[in-house]
């Protein structure tokens, strides 16, 4: 482990500056992923900003009904908040699916969003990996990959975004916030992770130096209905083989409104748009759900051994739809 | 003196469940493990390991790391002192050249210690470990484990290679009802939550070490063959060790740290990371087995034959004997066994829990289970019909064969004669369920023991006895059978363990330990109470009797002496996602005299959870472009969570007395484990009518499996 300097930051102002003061800085939050991969050598920041003790720990509603969540509120306390269980029921359950609650106590929102893959190969520095290596190669296409990536991965990289907090905050188009020395700026989850391409080692659009100070969720009366399901290989704290974030909006039998979000197949939490635009205006029956979930599937380019996630993520997606549905009818 | 001890007259402290005597000290932490005793001077070393999984050092740079702050020195090929590694240690195998390290500049797999760097601090040698620059003339490596390989070849081990009677086909050719199936194991590792730890000193010539090990004996023996010294100038001592299962005997971290104290005249410690424990200390090697069947109309038995692979390293062969279960569990006419081996360049594999019996049961109680579909009989009636009367392929006889006792209570308290034998029809919401069982057994061994057990003037008495108290509760079950044996109250009695000062003694190992131990603190206890004749004034040393079981144990008739267990598992799988989830588990054990029911309880429990760990999560993925493992700690290697495990796992025990037995203990540490993951995977094909004979049953797997049937 390189040695490093510490600073506790008391406040967003000072956070950005000490973080603007060296390139090499890294926030610390819960530290549940960061200090980890630090032990490893993968992570070797010059200095730690600690963050834990900004004003950044709230949740509150806008005058807009937005939900907006500071970047410093811990796993479980997202995981517990009233407005959080009641409007989107969803987010409560993938927090609740992910890591244990000691971890949860410690994780926050902002350092869970940019937890990095937990591909084998990325955390042993002494194989290759285009991520954290630019430029030496991907060992996962050919080796272990029962875990990687079906959709938008690229030659590069094929590492998977292991975050379940992240799937239904995109499934309910959560918008992340950021400061930095030179001010403030914003982008919708979908369009915060950067595509692989051949850029792995380059995952969002942060600028350089930027603090995330919160995460925003719209209000959406969709959500209200919503449910996560996550399947793991032991039934507790393992990351997701895959997973579902979705909310369905039924009347009359016809689907009005729809949020679809897949987790554990690609490079960040996958938005299902495609599915939506089917699901949206369709009688709310497994025949539709299943064409949904094929539609998004259809660009899946899995590699020799992770072709059952297409499968999985397939039934999913319709069990967790078909039970949407007949808790609306109920 | 005597060394066959006598029941109690009437019952006593053995057989009642007593909380264990140090778990006040381990709950509050003030129980020190090997890592946590302090030395002043301490100097703390980080071993460096390959990256490499075959080759040649070429170099090693030792100039800029010596120059970073706090480092002592730097060991390695080139310049550390040179070890005896040529003998047979006291459990009859050379030792793990991974463990005698720095000999030469060969690299026979991945993650092999190349050098071990010292520092004041041990964030400074790790520091310095990292930094220290190595350079490999790198060779291709093979670590391709497959059935075919033409390289693979017969083994002995701690048992014949091969055993062979009757003619196979010709009785397989006769049978009506035949199974033929390949079933895989995959590499699995200890990972024991403390890690290995040593501490060496040197003073004038004495070696003395405080590690984690599970044989005081068996360390302080090798580390005097290594470092060429008398016996009685080396000491090991290990006093609560957290967890071993087989792992904790002479690793890398004692020898690194001996010979690193005696360059630095100064205490040193060696301890491993997570991550190096995946490729040091050794693992159950992935194995290929394969079981055929032949069964005449009623059931029995024609032909068996049942081989297993395994791998081991280019340096050391280690048999993990898988097809040695079926010399002891079933009979036929026509009965062929095999252990082969094929030297890869990977680490050598090592004992692990249940070695031979629980990969072994995985394919031939599966296979069992098979044969009882083809049959069209209930699996626990098949394994009636087919009962041996004496061992089939040592002819001995048995000493109790009690596995019919343990389904047919098994079979009652899991209602297993409601169950409906077809397979794919039971539905809850998401989830189909079935049951599966399966047969257990381990031997019951016995290694020569010696013990002191001393009365003090105070009346209280002291046990001391080189044993290593693992987290099984040996401590806690000798002080009850020492309390039985004088006929006094638990609390007069003070069992200290874990310094080979006491004298030798068997392992915690090979579910021997209590077993061998016990003998001999009561063989000595009860010598002692004899001589305590009333009116007899102590002198102020109090009286020592001493015993040594050797003879004793080489006096026993020659008999095939067993632990048994009849394992029962309901699970339930979502096929449509591939989650399998157990829903209830019941084991029932024949294994002699319980002496703590409480820890034998959590014993026998251990290892079933051991077993739905195999079935369903353990897996250690080898690469193979590299030679080292993908994910080589414990979030990539999983084992079973709490969420894993439903409350109600049950272990029970049936009566099993051998009156000819002198001490009627037996081993619980291994049994637990044997048959549980193939009751798991019959229960699994109950559920959903697919086989699964490759474990663990993971996910992809099960919608695999699912995929290839539509």
């Amino acid at each position: 482990m390189r040695e490093f300097d510490y600073r506790r930051a008391d406040d967003v102002t000072g956070a950005v500056a000490l973080l603007d003061a060296d390139p090499d800085a890294r926030c610390l939050g819960g530290g549940t992923n960061l200090v980890d991969l630090m032990k490893n050598g993968v992570e070797t920041p010059a200095r730690l900003v600690d963050v834990r003790s900004l004003p950044l720990d709230r949740i509150e509603t806008d005058d807009d009904g937005a939900v907006r969540i500071g970047a410093t509120v811990t796993n479980s306390d997202l995981a517990a908040h009233p407005l959080i269980r009641d409007r989107y029921p969803a987010l409560t359950q993938a927090v609740l699916a992910g890591a244990s609650g000691q971890l949860r106590n410690m994780a926050t929102v902002g350092g869970n969003l940019l937890q990095r893959t937990r591909c084998g190969y990325f955390t042993d520095i002494t194989r290759p990996c285009n991520k954290r290596e630019p430029g030496s190669g991907c060992p996962a296409i050919e080796g272990e990959h029962h875990n990687h990536a079906i959709l938008g991965a690229s030659e590069h990289c094929v590492a998977v975004h292991p975050s379940d907090m992240g799937v239904a905050l995109t499934a309910f188009d959560a918008v992340v916030s950021w400061r930095t020395a030179d001010g403030a700026g914003e982008a919708p989850l979908t369009d915060f992770y950067l595509p692989v391409g051949d850029t792995p080692h380059r995952e969002t659009v942060l600028p350089p130096g930027a603090l995330i100070t919160h995460v925003t969720l719209p209000p959406a009366r969709v959500a209200a209905r919503s449910r996560y399901r996550k399947v793991r290989e032991r039934a507790s704290y393992a990351f997701a083989i895959g997973s579902v974030a979705a909310a369905l909006e039924i009347d009359d039998g016809v689907i009005c409104d729809a949020r679809l979000a897949l987790g554990a197949v690609a490079s960040r939490p996958w938005r299902a748009r495609l599915a939506e635009r089917i699901l949206v205006g369709a009688p709310a029956s497994a025949e539709y759900f299943a064409a949904a979930a094929d539609a998004e599937l259809a660009a899946a380019r899995p590699l020799p051994h992770n072709g059952y996630k297409v499968t999985l993520l397939r039934n999913l997606v319709v069990a967790v739809l078909t039970e949407l549905a007949e808790e609306t009818s109920r | 003196m005597t060394v066959a001890p006598q029941r109690p007259a009437a019952p006593g402290l053995v057989g009642t469940a007593h909380t264990r005597v140090e778990g006040r000290d381990k709950v509050s932490g003030a129980a020190r493990y090997g890592g946590d005793i302090p030395f002043a001077g301490l100097a703390h070393g980080v071993l460096v390991l390959s990256t490499v999984a075959r080759g040649r050092i070429r170099s090693v740079d030792t100039g800029p790391v010596l120059a970073m702050p706090g480092v002592l020195t730097v060991l390695h090929h080139g310049n550390a002192a040179r070890l005896n590694s040529d003998y047979v240690g006291m459990l009859g195998i050379p030792p793990d050249p991974t463990a005698v390290v720095f000999q030469h500049d060969r690299v026979p797999h991945a993650g092999w210690p190349v050098a071990l760097v010292v520092a004041e601090t041990p964030e400074q040698a790790r520091a310095a470990a990292d930094a220290l620059t190595v350079t490999y003339e790198e060779e291709p490596h093979d670590v391709a484990l497959s059935a075919d390989r033409p390289d693979a070849y017969a083994a002995d081990g701690h048992m014949p290679g091969t055993t062979e009677k009757g003619d196979l086909e010709t009785e397989l050719a006769a049978s009506p009802h035949v199974v033929d199936a390949e079933y895989t194991t995959p590499e699995e590792h200890h990972a024991m939550m403390e890690p290995h730890v040593a501490t060496a000193w040197w003073d004038g010539g004495r070696l003395d070490m405080v590690d984690s090990d599970q044989g005081i004996t068996w360390v302080a023996d090798e580390l005097a063959r290594m470092f060429s010294l008398d016996p009685a100038a080396v000491r090991v001592r290990s006093e609560h060790v957290g967890g071993g299962f087989g792992s904790k005997g002479v690793r890398a971290p004692q020898v690194a740290a001996a010979m690193a104290a005696a360059e630095l005249g100064r205490p040193v410690r060696v301890s491993l990371t997570r991550r190096q424990m995946f490729s040091v200390t050794g693992y159950r090697s992935p194995t290929v087995q394969r079981v055929r069947l032949g069964a005449g109309p009623d059931g029995r038995l024609r032909a068996l034959e049942h081989t297993s692979l395994n791998q081991t390293s280019t340096v050391y062969e280690f048999v993990e004997p898988g097809a040695g279960v079926a010399r002891t569990m079933y009979d036929a006419a026509a009965h062929r066994t095999e252990n082969r081996v094929v030297r890869l360049d990977v680490p050598s594999p090592t004992w692990m829990r249940a070695p031979g019996e629980a990969p072994g049961s995985f394919a031939l109680e599966c296979a069992l289970d098979e044969l009882a579909e083809k049959c069209g009989l209930d699996p626990i009636e098949l394994r009636l019909r087919n009962e041996p009367e004496t061992g089939p392929v040592s002819g001995l006889p048995f000493a109790g064969r009690n596995v019919a006792a343990c389904f047919l209570e098994g079979a009652r308290r899991f209602g297993w004669d409601a169950r409906d034998p077809r397979p794919g029809v039971r539905r809850d919401g998401r989830w189909l369920v079935g049951t599966g069982t399966a047969a257990a057994s381990f031997p019951a061994g016995t290694l020569p023991s010696t013990a002191a057990v001393t009365a003090k003037a105070d009346g209280t008495f002291t046990v001391r006895i080189s044993a290593s108290d693992i987290g099984t509760g040996a401590r806690t079950a000798l002080t009850l059978i020492a309390a039985d044996a004088l006929r006094v109250p638990a609390e007069r009695i003070e069992v200290r363990l874990g310094d080979s000062d006491f004298g030798p003694s068997g392992i915690a190992a090979g579910s021997m330990g209590t077993r061998s131990w016990g003998w001999a603190v009561a063989a000595a206890a009860e010598e002692l109470r004899e001589r305590l004749l009333p009116g007899v004034e102590l002198p102020p040393e109090g009286i020592t009797v001493r015993s040594d079981t050797t003879a004793a144990i080489a006096a026993l008739a020659a008999k095939e002496r067993h632990t048994w267990g009849a394992q029962f598992a309901e699970v339930a799988v979502d096929v449509t996602t591939g989650e399998v989830r157990v829903r209830r588990m019941l084991g029932v054990f024949a294994a002699g005299r319980i002496v703590n029911p409480l820890t034998a309880r959590n014993q026998l429990v251990g290892g079933m959870i051991w077993g739905i760990s195999m079935a369903l999560h353990e897996e250690a993925v080898r690469d193979q472009a590299s030679g080292a493992l993908y994910g080589a700690d414990l979030a990539g290697y999983h084992v079973a969570t709490h969420a894993d495990v439903p409350p109600d796992v049950e272990a029970v025990w049936v009566d099993d007395h051998d009156p000819d037995d002198p001490v009627g203990i037996k081993g619980i540490g291994e049994v637990g484990i044997v048959g549980a993951a193939a009751a798991v995977a019959n229960a699994v094909w109950h559920a959903t009518g697919v086989r699964h004979r490759g474990l663990p049953i993971r996910p992809d797997r099960v919608l695999r499996a699912g995929d290839a049937d539509a």
